[in-house]
């Protein structure tokens, strides 16, 4: 960390974290990286993909279909970027509409009805927040298809290849094992999004990312992500057959281990782990109620009010009046 | 740097009008409180507190928080403008809330329901790992006594300061309310102004009944995180309980003054299901019927507040 003024507090992120997080950012970004379709022909012998969600339209942002995985089957599911101009188009950047998670709860029911492992790959910015996607229930969409997740009665194996971003990734990322690709990102909002709303600029984008800990180690160490996968030193795009082996291989381990569970302790098991997620502290109520007057009053004693006046505070402003 | 005042709208003199902001007519404090705190003038719905809603929604005194003493962590050693923590702080303070929800067990018209209550001042109703908490904690608690659950939400969504630990509420609320929904036990799901992002994201799109507030702000994506992703406005209008209750995705708009009765009916009309006894919050059912069957054999009676009594009853013989 560099010189810090004295008339401000040291920043908790150094100009360093801050540019590392923002690398591996663009890494996840990478237009070359490995997409869901390009994985899947390498990872599995034999893969038909399945289309639309039976009462909309199909949505060539989620892709999904039966694959057989060294010699058995199971139901995959990924989200799906463009690798150019044109089929970036086609594929809305890998960011769903709601018949995407649609199809994706209709693929999640085969699967579960005949007994197939379910394999997610993750990588989008986000779910679409256009009008057409507010028309027809995103939230709803993303809604029913953790709800279905929660309690799917055959093993879940989620790999997060690239971008984790938000509700539309958890929308097929809740599983039983996470994997990241080591330069995998996941985030509760893009770092634009945050840096535009907690620090009012876009520029602040990578300070955003690092604040929020996205990296697949950082996850790692945070208990989101149960393993991260090596990628080759310059990132996944320089060598995807090494990747997709050893993404396979990972999956084979998961699925190995969770062979071993019946349905209802998978689901048992899968309870507990999002059971457990976060942070609280359990206090003596009678501590909470009393901080707020005594404090407040000696402000109010400070800027000479009357006493029994409610406390002033500081405005500030409304930076958190809006969460993702 | 700015310093407010931050008087209740109740409190002085200086205070007794409000100014509606839809139609910006001068309304007298008293005049709004008896009228649920809609203007009388248009019929703007203000915002309620979580203690506000539950004098609307609840029988009198019937309200009995669970989990109260329940504050965040730092799971990120986030900070922006302030440290994470300051700014729990500083939300505690000014809002005299220990969170952004409560919950706890109470009675509508005699039923008893366990209900969460989002408020809006505690950082616009985000979602981290305590409002989680609190909201799985709720449908545990409907599940444990076999009682309906309601969720009042008012939120701007996930609470960024968290991360994904708070992306994550999103799946952990959820998951406990896949429980109840396959217990058979009812979920009303309550938006008020405004629910979006996460929270619309997860429960609260899933209750078995939907209900919103006249002209609530309800979405997905907040507008600034839509015109931060894809610089795209949405159209006014497009994100108000009503547009849902045309597109579907909610299934009335009730004005305040009918809420409560309404939602009382619901849970008259929706009972647990298989719960006769489910209005006495007693959460023995099955384990008493399996002592009832051992108590016929060995030919005693069965008290379900006491167990097994160990006299036979006259005329049981096998």
């Amino acid at each position: 960390m560099t010189d810090t003024t004295l008339d401000q507090s040291p920043p908790a992120i150094s100009p360093e974290a801050a540019e590392e997080a923002w690398r591996r950012v663009q890494l996840a970004r990478h237009p070359q990286r490995p997409r869901t379709l390009s994985l899947v022909a390498q990872i599995f012998d034999e893969f038909v993909e399945l289309h639309g969600d039976r009462t909309f339209r199909d949505d060539p942002a989620i892709v999904g279909g039966p694959a057989r995985l060294d010699g058995r089957a199971v139901m995959v599911i990924g989200h799906q970027k463009g690798t150019d101009t044109e089929s970036n188009i086609f594929r809305n950047f890998g960011s769903p509409l709601p018949e995407g998670f649609r199809k994706a709860q209709r693929l999640m029911r085969i699967a579960e009805r005949i007994g197939l492992p379910l394999v997610t790959f993750l990588d989008t910015a986000g779910a679409f927040p256009g009008p057409a996607a507010e028309e027809r229930g995103q939230a709803e969409a993303i809604a029913s298809s953790i709800r279905l997740m929660t309690g799917l009665r055959v093993p879940i194996i989620v790999v997060i290849t690239g971008e984790g971003g938000s509700g539309g990734a958890l929308a097929i990322g809740v599983g039983d094992e996470v994997l990241a690709l080591e330069n995998a990102v996941y985030s509760v909002i893009s770092p634009e999004g945050c840096a535009a709303i907690l620090w009012r600029s876009a520029d602040a984008a990578p300070l955003a990312a690092a604040s929020m800990k996205m990296t697949a180690a950082e996850q790692h160490q945070l208990g989101i992500v149960d393993a991260v996968i090596p990628e080759p030193a310059d990132g996944a795009h320089t060598d995807l057959p090494g990747t997709a082996a050893a993404i396979k291989q990972a999956i084979l381990g998961s699925l190995a281990r969770l062979d071993r569970l019946a349905p209802e302790d998978l689901v048992a098991t899968r309870y507990a782990r999002l059971r457990g997620i976060g942070t609280v502290i359990e206090v003596e109520v009678s501590t909470l109620r009393a901080a707020s007057p005594s404090l407040g009053s000696r402000l109010g004693r400070l800027l000479g009010l009357p006493a029994g006046a409610p406390a002033p505070v500081l405005e500030d402003d409304e930076l958190d009046q809006e969460g993702a | 740097m700015k310093i407010k005042f931050p008087f209740s709208r109740r409190t002085g003199p200086t205070d007794a009008w409000t100014k509606c902001p839809s139609c910006e007519a001068q309304v007298f404090n008293r005049a709004l409180e008896r009228n649920h705190r809609v203007c009388p003038t248009c019929d703007h719905h203000f915002r309620l507190t979580a203690t506000e809603r539950i004098e609307l929604l609840l029988d009198g005194g019937s309200f009995k928080e669970r989990d109260a003493g329940l504050i965040s962590g730092d799971p990120l050693g986030f900070v922006d403008s302030k440290p994470y923590p300051d700014r729990l702080e500083a939300s505690r303070i000014r809002s005299g809330l220990p969170e952004a929800a409560i919950w706890g067990i109470g009675r509508i018209e005699g039923q008893p329901v366990a209900i969460g209550l989002f408020d809006f001042r505690f950082m616009g109703g985000s979602m981290g790992s305590v409002v989680g908490e609190k909201i799985a904690r709720c449908f545990e608690g409907a599940l444990a006594e076999r009682i309906p659950a309601i969720v009042v939400s008012a939120s701007g969504g996930a609470r960024m300061q968290e991360g994904t630990v708070s992306l994550l509420q999103l799946a952990k609320t959820t998951a406990a309310l896949q429980r109840l929904n396959e217990a058979g036990i009812p979920f009303i799901s309550i938006l008020t102004d405004p629910t979006t992002g996460g929270v619309l994201a997860s429960f609260a799109s899933l209750g078995d009944v939907i209900l919103a507030e006249p002209r609530a702000l309800i979405g997905f994506a907040g507008a600034r995180v839509a015109s931060g992703t894809v610089g795209e406005d949405l159209p006014e209008g497009f994100q108000s309980a009503e547009r849902l209750l045309d597109n579907g995705f909610v299934d009335a708009v009730v004005p305040r003054s009918q809420l409560r009765v309404t939602v009382a009916r619901l849970v008259r009309l929706l009972p647990v299901a298989g719960g006769v006894e489910a209005g006495n919050g007693r959460r023995a059912i099955r384990p008493i019927g399996v002592l009832q069957g051992l108590a016929k054999r060995v030919g005693g009676a069965v008290s379900e507040t006491a167990g097994i009594e160990t006299e036979p009853t006259p005329g049981s013989t096998k």
